[in-house]
């Protein structure tokens, strides 16, 4: 009955979620509806304005309708053109300024947003607007644009606790009506934690060692030991890969064979040395700069040519060579600042202050590579100039990090500078061909001025200005993306728009503390993690309450741990390391392992190296799946059922979906079944007591011990496939024949065949697949 | 009736599953695939999705796109062009050139001899339609179908023009069409994706195809378009391994169901109920899909109309009549991709070999539709991604000959749908080179397409990074001469 109960509150909460987040989406995002005593800008007015008014009264200068704009004072303020008696906004007197007529015009022909444009502003916006014109309509800078300062660390329950994290987030919980939740049991956290750091569940051994450990600093103790685990570099890699837009083919059409995987190499090496993200981003937008530059640096700069390029025979050169330099500028832009640089291609910014002269003075840095736009068709080349070798004798001495396999030196993309400075025009409606006024090199200056005399006119410069201690947006931006890996959710939303846009932050105070801190510890990325995983807030229990459904349906105030499912590629990790077959060899060429039939050759074009899918056999079938090979035009399925990136542009955030094409994934892959049957014929060997083999397993691809209940069920239904196979001898070589990992004939019984089966569903089961 | 269905659709929706869900099943999967943000409470724009998107009754349910991938030629096809025979040989004037940019496979090139149709062309139907002889099919059904002679794009190279015409946008990663009607219209068939994709390679020259012409692009990645092959798992990782039967796997799906039930009950995620219903949705589809797939139950005079390559899986022609399936079974956007159209030399013959695959099953397929009163509600596209050039490229003889990539004139057509039938839509110029009347830019042609399936091009939006993004991006018009 109890259980009835709950579920029903349940459903209840279920359609709470749904009223909620139609609500949500019709009104600002301001966190409620009641009207503050006093109304601020950023977080009342701005989204508000510039979600429904910016688009043809902001920034854009040529789309300036009625001449007015309302993302300036002096905008809002002037009096109108063509009449000099009104005046859109008249602080401190709404009724006398037209903005509020215009807004709560019943004739729908006067009425802002106009009709046309679908957008609408509710009774609560037009309340929120009238008291901040009555309170005298005062603007301020973005917040995002003003350096951070480290805020006062607010009180919070001592008992709770660990580390000023905390303080933010309970006194935030406390703003709420909520609390925390009871720290996770051991089990869960540990495998939390493993997924977080490493991408790879725990061992058996590591499972109790965890458990029997009773000190104090249990947990600290694996969080030191996994962050020096040699697959948190992997780990960490994985999610830059997606910013960096890595691949292991070129793009286009014919999409032929590229070889950045040193590059990849390297970002997994960079996060296993700690290397500060300071000179994480320095090197890779300008490694080839710094004076004096190693072979490293230089390979690090092979982020900016991860791009893609064609092999079109008949394109126009200059179309695509401007179109590199448009890639790099927009991944510049959402990689490191978290700002839409592209929208200033063709013209002004709708939302942001970034002019289209803007956009070109930052693309003229990356406008100096001495490349083309096409260097040849089809497997022309692997790497196209500019690019390095790197030899054997590198990799053994300078270079050991890069997993080389053969003898034969590989040729990496990288940048370099022409020695002749290529001028930058402005590109009239984004077009290759229409320059227009020439421009220098700069940076929108409402984030910070950028002096060429101070940092340098060229990418290293740049580089300069981004870890410059008053970039108000580098920290932010980063401490931000980490947190989003942790929490599943960053404390800025939207965390490739930091601009007008962009979702405010939940914990401003919180934000600006990490980054602070961050910067003020050297950029210290290990240190910022460990801070994290090793919070109170991290450490609480997944289990969701009525009360959380009810009051934060979506989490935001962290009152306990999300459940998150894990990334693509550790969905395969996951299924290779817990039947222990998992090959973890770091780096190196990426591995084709089983594919779908066809799937290649259907879509090609019938040229090139990559036409046809030639599968890999023995140890590079139990690869990570972060070094599956990634062809763009046909990323690998089972990858991108479960929402990875097909590496086209810089992504920042993967969707999380849950879908039937997952289940069958998991159903009918042959890794899985393979994964089934080699574990179940190495527990089989040990001839243990089936309850002592049931909870084995289950401890290690579920993580935990299982329940009494659970068990049950694993064993009611092994033996009914156990009576299966008995009646029914002939499947079980059918089933039993799967993946060319090596077979155990002897093992081909009704036994092995039902607690392969038995396996496989707990693969299936929903906790499997979660961090919870 | 119709447009009162439409305009409650999301409530339907949510009503089905909050229903479904309080009799103890949910009927999640059907909502979180039709509007998975909401279930997750992450602020997308409703406003956005079918609630506020209704402005008119849709004509067309459901389309079929067959798109020929590497841009049939329109002067062998659709635009008839006497003086191109008449002036054969001599130089494109510059008059009409106007300054058009070349590709680099013609940009060497000193002289634009012009070059007729090796092909006749003849009026065919009421509508007296000029149809060349290579489509004799196609011809027959004149009077179904609206030619459009006056597309034209932006790109003047395979991989931007065809994502271009996918997507609007020639590069990025924008939602293709497929995924927008996924996202703004959701799946009428619970067992079977919204959208699907179907590929076959003709023997002229190919330009391969690229998932990104399917991509969900920011949308949710429910919405990416499912590809069905021609191998024994139509949609991978569909059927069960080998040893393993209906009955084993629904006893697996029970005792799966009863372990999530658990794990429910411990932790409290709504997400876990919808978990189980994928489960359920991904056992219909092994049941649902293959009957669908399997072509060889379809009656004799179905397979006669379609030609017997229909039978040979992975032909155009098996993925026109498996269209028509899917689509009968409400499948809302199948996409066809038939490579083999770039024929930059060896014309005649290379178009002769492509129109030989696809122009019976495509007459078919429209014919097919007709008989089972499905045309109306249906809309079929034919066409590729730009056209060719009114001047060789390469050898210059009669019978073999080539053309170049050409952008500001082609033609494709259309059929039911709501399209007016029997009718040839604008009019190019004298060399077929320039628009002379009522031109169809891509973003008018996406724009048109969403009216008929009663969606304002305007108000599709989804808001992404900041932006509200639209297939038609930030132009587009209705063209009201296509509309029946």
């Amino acid at each position: 009955m109890r259980l009835i109960a709950i579920r029903n509150i349940l459903i209840l909460s279920a359609f709470s979620i749904l009223a909620y987040t139609s609500w949500r989406c019709t009104s600002s995002r301001a966190d409620d509806t009641s009207i503050p005593d006093v109304v601020d800008y950023n977080y009342h007015i701005r989204p508000i304005l510039s979600d429904r008014c910016f688009k043809c009264h902001g920034p854009d200068a040529n789309k300036r309708e009625a001449n007015l704009r309302l993302d300036t004072p002096e905008g809002a303020y002037a009096a109108f053109k063509d009449n000099a008696k009104a005046h859109a906004i008249v602080p401190g007197n709404p009724d006398a300024s037209e903005l509020m007529a215009r807004i709560t015009a019943k004739d729908t022909s006067q009425r802002m947003p106009p009709m046309k444009s679908n957008l609408t502003l509710s009774p609560h916006e037009i309340e929120l607007l009238e008291k901040w014109i009555e309170q005298g309509a005062k603007y301020k800078p973005h917040w995002a644009f003003i350096a951070p300062k480290s805020p006062e660390i607010p009180e919070a329950d001592a008992s709770w606790v660990r580390n000023p994290i905390d303080h933010f987030t309970y006194a935030k919980m406390k703003e709420k009506g909520l609390s925390p939740s009871d720290e996770a049991d051991k089990e869960r956290l540990l495998k939390r934690v493993c997924f977080d750091l490493t991408g790879l569940p725990p061992s058996l051994e590591m499972q109790d060692r965890f458990l029997k450990d009773s000190s104090p600093k249990a947990y600290e103790k694996i969080v030191d030991e996994l962050l020096a685990n040699k697959h948190y570099g992997e780990k960490m890699a994985t999610y830059w890969l997606d910013v960096a837009r890595y691949a292991d083919s070129h793009g286009y059409q014919d999409d032929g064979l590229r070889t950045m995987w040193p590059w990849r190499d390297w970002v997994i090496h960079a996060f296993n040395s700690n290397y500060s993200y300071s000179k994480f981003l320095t090197w890779q937008l300008a490694g080839d700069l710094i004076p004096h530059a190693t072979k490293e640096m230089v390979l690090a700069t092979g982020f900016n040519r991860n791009h893609k390029i064609t092999q079109e025979g008949g394109v126009i050169d200059e179309e695509y060579r401007v179109e590199y330099v448009n890639d790099r500028t927009s991944t510049f832009g959402k990689a490191f600042l978290a700002l839409t640089f592209e929208c200033s291609k063709c013209h002004d910014h709708k939302y942001d202050p970034i002019s289209q002269k803007d956009y070109y003075s930052t693309y003229a840095f990356f406008n100096q590579v001495p490349e083309k736009g096409l260097f040849g068709t089809i497997d022309a080349s692997f790497a196209d100039p500019p690019n390095i070798k790197i030899t054997s004798q590198e990799v053994s001495s300078i270079l050991k990090f890069i997993n080389k396999r053969d003898t034969a030196a590989v040729e990496v993309m990288v940048m370099k500078d022409s020695s002749n400075w290529r001028p930058t025009f402005v590109l009239n409606r984004g077009n290759y061909d229409a320059h227009g006024e020439p421009v220098g090199v700069g940076i929108p200056k409402s984030i910070l001025p950028f002096s060429p005399q101070k940092y340098g006119k060229n990418r290293l410069g740049l580089a300069k200005w981004l870890v410059d201690d008053q970039n108000p947006l580098t920290a932010r931006v980063f401490v931000n993306r980490v947190w989003f890996q942790f929490f599943g959710r960053g404390i800025v939303k939207t965390l490739g728009d930091f601009g007008m846009q962009g979702e405010l932050p939940t914990h401003p105070e919180l934000l600006d503390w990490l980054a602070v801190d961050f910067k003020s510890h050297h950029w210290n990325i290990k240190r910022l993690v460990k801070q994290i995983v090793t919070s109170a807030t991290y450490r609480q229990s997944s289990s969701i309450t009525s009360s959380h459904i009810k009051v934060d349906p979506d989490n935001v105030y962290l009152s306990h741990a999300p459940r998150l499912r894990i990334p693509a590629e550790n969905v395969r990790d996951h299924v290779l390391a817990s039947a222990d077959i998992l090959n973890p060899e770091i780096g190196g060429p990426s591995i084709k392992p089983y594919q779908p039939k066809g799937i290649w050759e259907v879509a090609s074009s019938g040229r090139g190296s990559l036409m046809t899918y030639i599968q890999d056999h023995r140890q590079d079938l139990y690869r990570r799946g972060m070094y599956v090979f990634i062809k763009r035009t046909v990323p690998p399925p089972s990858m991108l059922i479960f929402d990875a990136s097909n590496r086209d542009q810089c992504e920042v955030q993967r969707g999380r979906t849950n879908t039937p094409l997952q289940a069958l994934v998991m159903m009918n892959d042959p890794h899985v079944s393979e994964s089934s049957r080699v574990l179940a014929e190495n527990m089989a060997k040990l001839k243990l007591p089936v309850d002592e083999v049931l909870s084995q397993v289950f401890r290690k691809i579920v993580c935990r011990k299982p329940q009494a209940k659970e068990l049950a069920i694993l064993k009611k239904y092994m033996e009914a496939e156990q009576l299966e196979f008995q009646q029914k001898p002939a499947k079980i070589k059918q089933l039993m024949k799967v993946g060319e990992y090596q077979k155990n004939q002897a093992l081909s019984n009704p036994f092995t065949a039902a607690l392969m089966q038995t396996i496989q569903m707990i693969y299936n089961m929903e906790e499997t697949l979660m961090r919870v | 009736m119709e447009n009162e269905f439409f305009k409650n659709r999301l409530n339907i929706t949510r009503r089905h599953f909050f229903g479904k869900a309080a009799a103890g099943i949910g009927g999640l999967a059907l909502g979180s695939l039709l509007i998975p943000k909401i279930w997750k409470g992450d602020g997308t724009d409703v406003s956005s999705s079918p609630l506020g998107l209704a402005q008119y009754a849709p004509k067309a349910k459901r389309i079929i796109y067959l798109c020929q991938n590497g841009a049939p030629s329109q002067y062998e096809t659709f635009d008839y062009k006497p003086l191109l025979t008449k002036m054969m040989g001599q130089d494109l004037p510059e008059s009409i050139r106007g300054g058009q940019r070349l590709t680099g496979m013609t940009a060497s090139q000193t002289k634009f001899p012009l070059m007729g149709s090796y092909y006749n062309f003849r009026q065919h139907g009421q509508s007296g339609a000029y149809i060349s002889d290579l489509l004799p099919n196609i011809a027959k059904i004149a009077d179904d179908i609206c030619i459009v002679r006056t597309m034209n794009t932006d790109a003047i190279n395979h991989d931007p023009a065809l994502t271009f015409l996918q997507t609007g946008a020639q590069v990025g990663n924008r939602p293709s069409m497929g995924a927008w009607m996924s996202y703004g219209l959701g799946s009428e068939n619970k067992n079977l994706p919204a959208f699907c994709v179907l590929l076959s390679r003709g023997r002229g020259n190919g330009q391969g195809v690229y998932s990104k012409l399917w991509t969900n692009g920011f949308l949710d990645s429910t919405h990416q378009g499912v590809v069905f092959s021609s191998s024994e798992d139509p949609i991978l990782y569909l059927n069960d391994a080998e040893g393993i039967d209906k009955q084993d796997r629904r006893r697996m799906l029970d005792h799966l169901a009863e372990l999530n039930q658990l794990g429910f009950d411990e932790s409290g995620d709504p997400e876990i109920q919808a978990k189980v219903q994928q489960y359920e949705m991904a056992y219909r589809m092994q049941t649902a899909v293959p009957e669908l797939t399997d072509l060889s139950k379809e009656p004799d005079h179905i397979i006669k109309m379609y030609g017997p390559d229909c039978l040979v899986p992975g032909t155009y022609a098996a993925n026109a009549l498996l269209a028509r399936k899917l689509s009968e079974s409400g499948v809302r956007f199948v996409q066809l991709y038939h490579q083999g159209w770039d024929s930059h030399g060896n014309l005649p013959n290379e178009m002769g070999m492509q129109a030989q695959d696809v122009d019976r099953a495509s007459a078919a397929l429209i014919t097919d539709l007709k008989q089972r009163g499905l045309l109306d509600e249906t809309l079929v596209i034919w066409g590729g991604e730009f056209g060719r050039t009114n001047y060789c490229q390469g050898n210059f003889t009669p019978d073999n000959y080539g053309r170049d990539h050409h952008p500001r004139a082609y033609s494709i057509f259309m059929a039911g749908g709501g399209t007016k039938p029997g009718t040839v839509y604008g009019e190019t110029d004298e060399f077929g080179y320039n628009v002379a009347k009522d031109p169809v830019n891509i973003h008018d042609f996406h724009a048109t397409v969403l009216h008929l399936m009663g969606i304002n091009h305007e108000q599709l939006t989804y808001k992404h990074l900041g932006r509200r993004y639209r297939l038609t991006d930030v132009s587009g018009n209705v063209i009201p001469g296509l509309l029946a």
